[in-house]
């Protein structure tokens, strides 16, 4: 009885959620659509002028698009979602995680503030399922598989994309292949027109939490071809903000404590071509920083002094041939990360807490292509990655984790058919300096994909992809004292998607172009690795245990209006509704939405662009979900929605750029949180001043 | 219309259950306190009216739904003295003070990291894992004394590397150390406290890591070390308070006990680190003549059903026997209650998250 009483209370709220979600979507769609009538209204006379490069590169990359039509997100096999460019750009947000909360299939693990730790969990696979690659390499973290996004600056990024599954691409690293889902992100790339010799961009950024973010961008064609590219960026932060907690008697005002966070970023980049229009490049990424760690708000704790801090190096070199029959990729890169932990609460016979962990990555890839006739093409890419984890923790087994993975691909691109296929063998050997170690571990795991153009026209395409794959436990899974097991099997995923893709132009009409894209997909996540209690709370164990079905439905629109002559709007809409549930024991939350998985949630972005003034709107709503396993009322957490809004200014002056904007977020100062006890920020606002040549 | 999407927040509602009633009962009933996981700040306590034959869950809540963050995170002991109730909650870094009849705070007393509490002639001793947070060079724990009717702290003394369970026997107070914070550097003592001078008067070298402490009506108390859960094993110890020595040792791994006259209940969870799983077994041991017995108080197979037993208690009246269970630590728990003859489940009930503690109400 109890059950029946619980799933009607649930399903009530259900409909709640997408009856909220309906009616807050279509006010923002009106306010939208009325939007450029009163700006039309205003009589505002300002000289138009443009000519920064990055403009001319993305107009010309919008005209491209209007006469090809088709664009990547159309024909990918894969679900593909991209922010790239001016839309990045007009997003205006600090880090990569403010950006990804606008994909559809995305949930953001935010545990709130500039230095909260920010990861992705994509179509409720878990965050260890998605790979995170920076300029074509993956960012690794063979310590607990998490990359910290609010750590990765939108300063020096030109594009983020996301892709379900795998990149549609044959031609790519075993890497490529080897994760439930894809997010790349593309440093900018220096571009140069006829007479230009450099480029400059310097912003400074300054807002609420005691923000502090200057940024300087320096870009110098070397000769015709060697360009290069520095960048430096410095953030203070004390990260302080009011937050409301309630529940209905009491209501309380409350400032989160020990959110300061300092960092330094600098990166080079090195781009050149050779005499076989071969293309090379050379990176260098160095980041520091030291924060304070805001905990869990919970009764008669509302301060906190745990510190800490992170450095992180990486090197890499990468070449691409892509003339001929025969192509030829390869990369490799060396990593090394440090960090340090430091709990004045948990004082030891030796001192304070002061845990140390240093991390070294080394990893090189090949791949080949040989295009067999012009239809069929076919790719080997074989990868070696080395891993090593120190820590300075009691009974710490030392590991090395080698790891090859090599990969067969193949690809038939008709004319309205494009098929790939691929088998990825992966063998990881771990090897420790004492204790156990994980042993040899041999996975075979297969991935097909197809995107068909149904009718004559481009316009309609359908896609479908089946991906095998798994996640093998961090170090952290098998070695961390007292928790880690060496018992543990890989975690794997198996995930069926269809989907469709659907772009109109409109010549000589308001609304010029509309783009939707839909998927439903079912995944199954097997032998999931959760933390399971020993016999006290001090010895918790890793083990095999769960297992989640996940049904999705994910829905992407992009429109473009040109409402008049100089005003120009966009607007785009993501929409996910996700069921995933614990079928791990029957007699335990069997069939129980997983924690923090909304059933409903959303997104809206939508531009104004008037000659050199912008308005940037985006909204994001996350439907009710439980913070724990059993769906009950003393787990339930409230739906949470922001309005964030940007103003922009530009002006040129010559080939000079000045570009201003401010920021509200979270508009109508929403009490919420991601994460139960991490409380994020009220309204905030945020103020930068760019200048460019 | 934008804000109105959100339901109307509310402080979690009691919730009730019926279990047969027992209206001749000496003992009107007990409070539980669950632990709720870390960070989750959702420490709860719920009654258990013997009389009425009703379980209510999220007492706290209902009788202070004005407490910001309400009983907090990790509720780690309870206890009733005189007309008050006492609960220990050790994230939240307090000892919440409440009456017995109501649930109605009272007071809190802020005792950094505190651990489990005792009461001796109107005052109440609340182990602490740290005397202070911070100075690298305090890492000892402390007991601190409290007066039962200013509800203040009066003195505090240092003790071991976080202590853990204590017992009073005549006029000393016993406290075992874990040295949990530095392995493989644990405690492995008693401390032994005179409670007239409030000093640590002996140090009793028993095992490592030591946790469980309670004392018998032989003056004895049993002692568990939890080991270091690589290669030394945990066991149970036997410690004659005249003597203040280990007098005898059980080569079984009791996770926590409850006495009850001669008889001592407990249950055992050991992780194998050849299955890679836990194995669960209860028993009872006779303190009187210090034996484990082959009598068992689950026997109607419901053991099987219990994923981790987390409390055990005795009612001292009817002898039935209590355990709790929970479950993945994460989920609501259940609290059963078997038969003190047939050692059959008389009922069950759901509980809040980690059921662990419990504090018999008299009339």
């Amino acid at each position: 009885m109890g059950n029946t009483h619980n799933k009607m209370i649930r399903n009530k709220h259900a409909f709640r959620g997408v009856n909220c979600a309906l009616l807050t979507f279509m006010a923002i769609f009106l306010a939208n659509f009325f939007m450029p009538v009163t700006l039309l209204a205003q009589k505002v006379v300002t000289k138009a002028l443009r000519s920064d490069s990055l403009n001319k590169v993305n107009q010309l990359k919008e005209v491209q698009i209007s006469r090809v039509k088709i664009t990547r997100r159309q024909t990918s096999s894969t679900p593909l979602q991209i922010l790239s460019g001016a839309e990045l750009e007009r997003l205006n947000s600090l880090s990569v995680a403010d950006a990804v909360r606008f994909f559809s299939g995305v949930q953001l693990k935010d545990y709130g503030g500039i230095g909260g730790l920010k990861t992705i969990n994509v179509r409720s696979m878990g965050t260890n399922h998605t790979a995170v690659f920076y300029d074509g390499v993956q960012l690794g973290n063979a310590q607990n598989g998490q990359v910290d996004l609010g750590k990765f600056s939108l300063d020096n990024i030109e594009e983020i994309e996301l892709y379900n599954g795998q990149k549609s691409t044959i031609f790519q690293s075993a890497k490529g292949f080897a994760s439930g889902s894809s997010l790349y992100l593309n440093a900018k790339q220096p571009v140069f027109e006829k007479g230009q010799s450099d480029h400059l961009t310097a912003t400074l950024k300054s807002g609420s939490f005691g923000l502090i973010n200057p940024s300087v961008r320096w870009q110098k064609k070397v000769n015709d071809k060697v360009y290069s590219s520095i960048s430096a960026e410095y953030k203070n932060a004390n990260g302080r903000y009011k937050f409301h907690d309630t529940n209905g008697t009491y209501d309380t005002t409350l400032v989160r404590k020990n959110g300061d966070i300092e960092t330094m970023r600098l990166e080079g980049g090195l781009y050149g071509k050779l005499a076989d229009s071969s293309v090379w490049s050379a990176k260098l990424y160095f980041y520091n920083d030291e924060q304070g760690l805001p905990g869990a708000i919970v009764n008669n704790v509302y301060d906190f002094s745990q510190r800490l801090w992170n450095r992180n190096f990486f090197v890499q070199g990468n070449y691409k041939k892509e003339a001929g029959r025969y192509n030829l990729m390869a990369s490799v890169k060396y990593a090394n990360d440090y960090s340090k932990y430091l709990d004045p609460n948990i004082v030891k016979d030796d001192g304070l807490t002061n845990n140390i962990y240093k991390q070294q990555e080394f990893y090189a890839t090949l791949s080949n292509r040989y295009k067999i006739s012009p239809l069929w093409d076919v790719v080997l890419s074989a990868d070696y990655q080395r891993n090593t984890l120190d820590a300075n923790l009691y009974r710490f087994p030392y590991p090395t984790r080698q790891t090859v993975l090599v990969a067969l691909a193949t690809e038939i691109h008709l004319n309205r058919l494009n098929i790939q296929a691929n088998l990825l063998g992966t063998l990881v050997n771990d090897e420790v300096e004492q204790y156990y170690s994980a042993g040899n571990k041999r996975e075979l795991t297969p991935t097909v994909m197809a995107s068909w153009q149904p009718f004559g026209s481009k316009e309609f395409r359908l896609r479908a992809f089946y991906k095998h794959i798994f996640r093998m436990p961090t170090f952290n899974d098998l070695y961390y004292t007292f928790i880690g097991s060496t018992f543990l099997k890989p975690e794997y995923t198996k995930q069926y998607d269809v989907g469709f893709t659907y772009i109109k132009l409109f010549e000589n009409k308001w609304l010029s172009q509309i783009s939707i894209q839909s998927d439903a997909y079912y995944n199954k996540v097997k032998d999931k690795i959760v933390a399971v209690p020993g016999a006290n709370l001090f010895r918790w164990s890793m083990q095999n245990l769960g297992l989640v079905e996940i049904k999705g439905l994910d829905v992407n629109a992009q429109s473009v209006w040109k409402i008049a002559d100089g005003l120009n709007a966009n607007l785009g809409l993501t929409y996910t509704y996700q069921q995933a549930l614990n079928v791990t024991n029957v007699t335990l939350n069997y069939r129980n939405q997983i924690p923090y998985t909304p059933v409903h949630s959303g997104s809206i972005i939508g531009g104004l662009d008037w000659r050199n003034l912008g308005l940037n709107y985006s909204y994001i709503y996350t439907g009710e979900r439980y913070d724990q396993s059993a769906n009950i009322a003393a787990n339930y957490v409230q739906p949470w929605y922001t309005h964030d809004i940007t103003f922009h200014y530009r002006k040129s002056i010559g080939d000079k750029n000045i570009k201003f904007s401010a920021e509200v977020n979270n508009l109508l100062d929403q009490n919420y949180a991601v994460i139960t006890n991490f409380p994020m920020p009220g309204r905030s606002y945020r103020f930068t001043l760019s200048y460019s040549y | 219309m934008l804000t109105a999407c959100r339901k109307d927040i509310n402080p979690v509602k009691e919730e009730i259950e019926a279990i047969i009633p027992d209206p001749s009962s000496a003992i009107k009933g007990f409070y539980l306190v669950n632990e709720g996981n870390m960070n989750m700040n959702k420490a709860s306590l719920d009654y258990l009216d013997i009389h009425a034959g009703v379980y209510r869950k999220n007492v706290y809540g209902t009788a202070n739904p004005e407490v910001v963050k309400g009983l907090g995170d990790v509720g780690n002991d309870i206890s009733v003295y005189g007309s008050k109730l006492y609960v220990v909650v050790n994230v939240s870094n307090k000892v919440e003070v409440l009456d017995v009849k109501t649930g109605k705070k009272i007071k809190q007393i802020d005792v950094l990291n505190c651990r489990y509490i005792t009461f001796n002639k109107g005052k109440a001793y609340v182990s602490a894992y740290l005397g202070e947070v911070g100075d690298p060079k305090a890492p000892q724990g402390v007991v601190v004394c409290i007066d039962t009717t200013t509800l203040n702290e009066v003195k505090r003394v240092e003790v071991g590397r976080q202590p853990e369970e204590m017992a009073i026997v005549g006029e000393k107070l016993y406290v075992a150390n874990s040295g949990g914070y530095s392995p493989p550097n644990y405690e492995r003592t008693v401390s032994v406290i005179d409670l007239n001078t409030f000093q640590v008067v002996k140090n009793i070298d028993v095992a490592i890591n030591l946790h469980r402490l309670k004392a018998d009506q032989y003056g004895d108390l049993y002692v568990t070390s939890r080991g270091d859960y690589y290669d030394t094993p945990s066991k149970l110890f036997v410690i004659d308070t005249k003597t203040e020595t280990v007098k005898k040792t059980f080569d079984i791994g009791v996770s926590n006990l409850a006495i009850d006259n001669d008889l001592a209940y407990f249950y055992s969870t050991e992780f194998s680190y050849l299955t890679g799983n836990n194995t669960i077994s209860y028993g009872i041991l006779n303190v009187k003549d210090e034996v484990l017995t082959n009598q068992k108080f689950i026997t109607d197979g419901t053991d099987k059903n219990i994923m981790i037993p987390y409390g055990i208690a005795v009612n001292p009246i009817s002898k039935d026997v209590y355990v709790t269970d929970a479950k993945d630590y994460v989920s609501p728990g259940r609290l059963y209650c078997f038969d003190k003859n047939t050692g059959k489940r008389k009922w069950s009930v759901e509980t809040g998250d980690i059921p662990a503690h419990i504090a018999f109400v008299y009339k």
